[in-house]
């Protein structure tokens, strides 16, 4: 069973949001800025002219996931919704406008039923006014069948890679088209997996989003506290890597000689000891079959509250996506080169 | 009978205070199937929408369902948002700027708010979601009204009951829109928050009838 519930360092539920945005504002002045009603985050040299505008968003709840990826070679601005809760139009109107550059907006936007309709809605109304506007939709997660009946894959981990790569492609001053045609080359190549060891909770909501016992774990997680697709009996860490990474190359299988990019993420409760545990089951796994880890990222990418668990996103590489990954970054969460 | 901006009024506050009292009764058939939030979503637009129309004084049925429409979809968020804001933009396009509409009119609104919310969510009846209470209770309401000429206060207990039906119908369906179809198999026996607060929103139109 999740721990406490209401014990949480905030002043009440209905506060968290901004007083997150206030404290993210506070803490790195140099790299963001923060605009209130309707809530975006934005690069603080912004709107930069000639490159495209790469816009984000999703439900509080997973930082730094997005706002934290806002700044150089990344977004040019992040969009928070309530936890768990799709950001609304006017939110993604208001910062597209403020931070577009003359060449067009993308959106980057997880494969979930809201996101997909807010940020569809606020395309409409920016196309009515002029601007161009296109969007990638992210659905990387495996532990959901691709399927007609279902809302689709999630979009989960791999948007951290949609959004470093497109950031770099819009920082090199790339056509719409282009930036648009990387980021759905991520979006083909990208797949990840989710296990939790324990539920969230909510603020407003004020307890769990669902119970496991002390013997179990949750396998296929999203990153919005609901359930998985599979409750099952809790075992050595290798064991279930092993059936994560499983998942992962049976969808997308590897070959000797590939390269990846490896995101080892925490769900945000889970102790860094521990996810580089994982990560030294997963690098095994990959040399045992001749897969070179490229670069590899460890650590709380795409959290789910206190949520105790891991995602693990493998990234397949070419060279074009290799010299996006690492080109110049400069944003609260994520910097190098810069 | 005749729906003026009173009646429309009436209306959103019954319906707040049921999304209000409902609240964590929604979150928690959220939590079972979804992600916790709908009913701290609806009753954050909620609030809202009635604080705009307080601020914003709307003089017809059309502006106020407007105004609803607008506040609903700026607050409310998730695929709820868009939907339930559809839902009242589209009656306030289908009534204009009468100021005050007939049982017919009502219902050919609310056909209009169906066949919006279906564009958008892509459901149909079946899947586990909102439709599986919307589409049955407007066809009954198209065909009792707009065909056998019944008036709303004549059929409002037969449509609460006909939503509710559906609502609880939804239970052994498996989901497949929306986050709780991520569930697979494991969304049966759960009954769906979307029709959940479908029912609520068909049970205060009914309610409004009364002084």
């Amino acid at each position: 069973m999740g721990g406490s519930t209401l014990k949480k360092l905030i002043n009440s539920p209905e506060t968290v949001v901004k007083e997150m945005l206030e404290g993210m504002a506070a803490a790195y002045p140099e790299l963001i800025k923060v605009h209130f009603n309707p809530n975006f985050i934005y690069r603080a040299d912004a709107p930069v002219k000639g490159k495209v505008a790469l816009i984000s968003g999703g439900g509080s709840g997973h930082e730094p996931l997005h706002g934290g990826y806002v700044g150089k070679g990344m977004l040019d601005a992040a969009c928070p919704g309530e936890v768990f809760t799709s950001p609304t139009p006017d939110q993604m109107y208001e910062a597209a406008k403020t931070v577009e550059g003359g060449e067009g907006i993308l959106f980057i936007v997880k494969n979930y039923t809201g996101d997909v309709m807010n940020f569809d809605m606020a395309a409409d109304l920016l196309k009515a006014e002029g601007y161009k506007v296109e969007s990638v939709i992210i659905a990387d997660d495996v532990a959901v069948e691709e399927s007609l009946y279902s809302a689709g894959r999630r979009g989960v981990g791999g948007t951290v890679f949609a959004e470093k790569i497109g950031g770099a492609a819009a920082e090199r001053g790339w056509s719409l088209e282009e930036v648009k045609r990387v980021v759905e080359k991520v979006a083909k190549n990208v797949r990840s997996i989710g296990i939790a060891l324990t539920p969230c909770t909510v603020p407003a909501a004020g307890k769990p989003t669902f119970e496991l016992s002390e013997d179990e774990f949750e396998f296929g997680i999203g990153i919005h506290g609901e359930p998985g697709r599979k409750r099952m009996k809790m075992r050595p860490v290798d064991e279930i890597v092993q059936m994560m990474m499983d998942a992962i190359l049976q969808d997308m299988p590897l070959e000797k000689g590939d390269e990846v990019a490896l995101l080892v993420n925490g769900m945000g409760g889970t102790p860094l000891m521990e996810l580089f545990i994982v990560n030294r089951k997963v690098a095994q796994i990959l040399d045992n079959i001749g897969v070179k880890r490229y670069k590899t990222l460890v650590g709380n990418y795409i959290t789910s509250l206190e949520m105790q668990g891991t995602s693990i996103t493998v990234l397949k590489l070419d060279d074009e996506l290799k010299e996006l990954l690492d080109d110049p970054v400069l944003t609260p969460a994520l910097r190098w080169k810069a | 009978m005749e729906y003026t901006l009173e009646y429309f009024d009436r209306f959103v506050k019954i319906y707040a205070k049921h999304l209000s009292e409902n609240k964590e009764y929604l979150t928690q058939l959220d939590a079972a199937i979804g992600d916790g939030d709908h009913g701290i979503n609806m009753d954050r637009g909620a609030k809202a929408a009635l604080e705009r129309l307080k601020s914003m004084d709307p003089k017809t049925p059309g502006e106020l369902l407007r105004t609803v429409g607008m506040a609903l979809l700026s607050t409310v968020g998730g695929a709820a948002g868009p939907l339930y804001g559809t839902v009242f933009m589209k009656m306030s396009i289908a009534i204009g700027n009468k100021e005050k509409i007939d049982d017919k009119e009502l219902v050919k609104a609310l056909e209009q708010a169906l066949l919006g919310i279906k564009t958008l969510g892509k459901a149909e009846v079946g899947e586990k979601t909102m439709v599986d209470v919307w589409e049955p209770v407007v066809e009954f309401l198209k065909e009792k009204v707009l065909k056998e000429g019944y008036e709303l206060p004549d059929i409002c207990e037969e449509v609460i009951k006909l939503a509710e039906e559906r609502m609880k119908a939804t239970i052994p369906m498996i989901a497949r829109k929306g986050r709780a179809s991520y569930l697979g198999e494991r969304s049966i026996g759960h009954q769906d928050p979307g029709a959940t607060s479908s029912y609520l929103f068909f049970r205060s139109l009914c309610e409004a009838l009364q002084r």
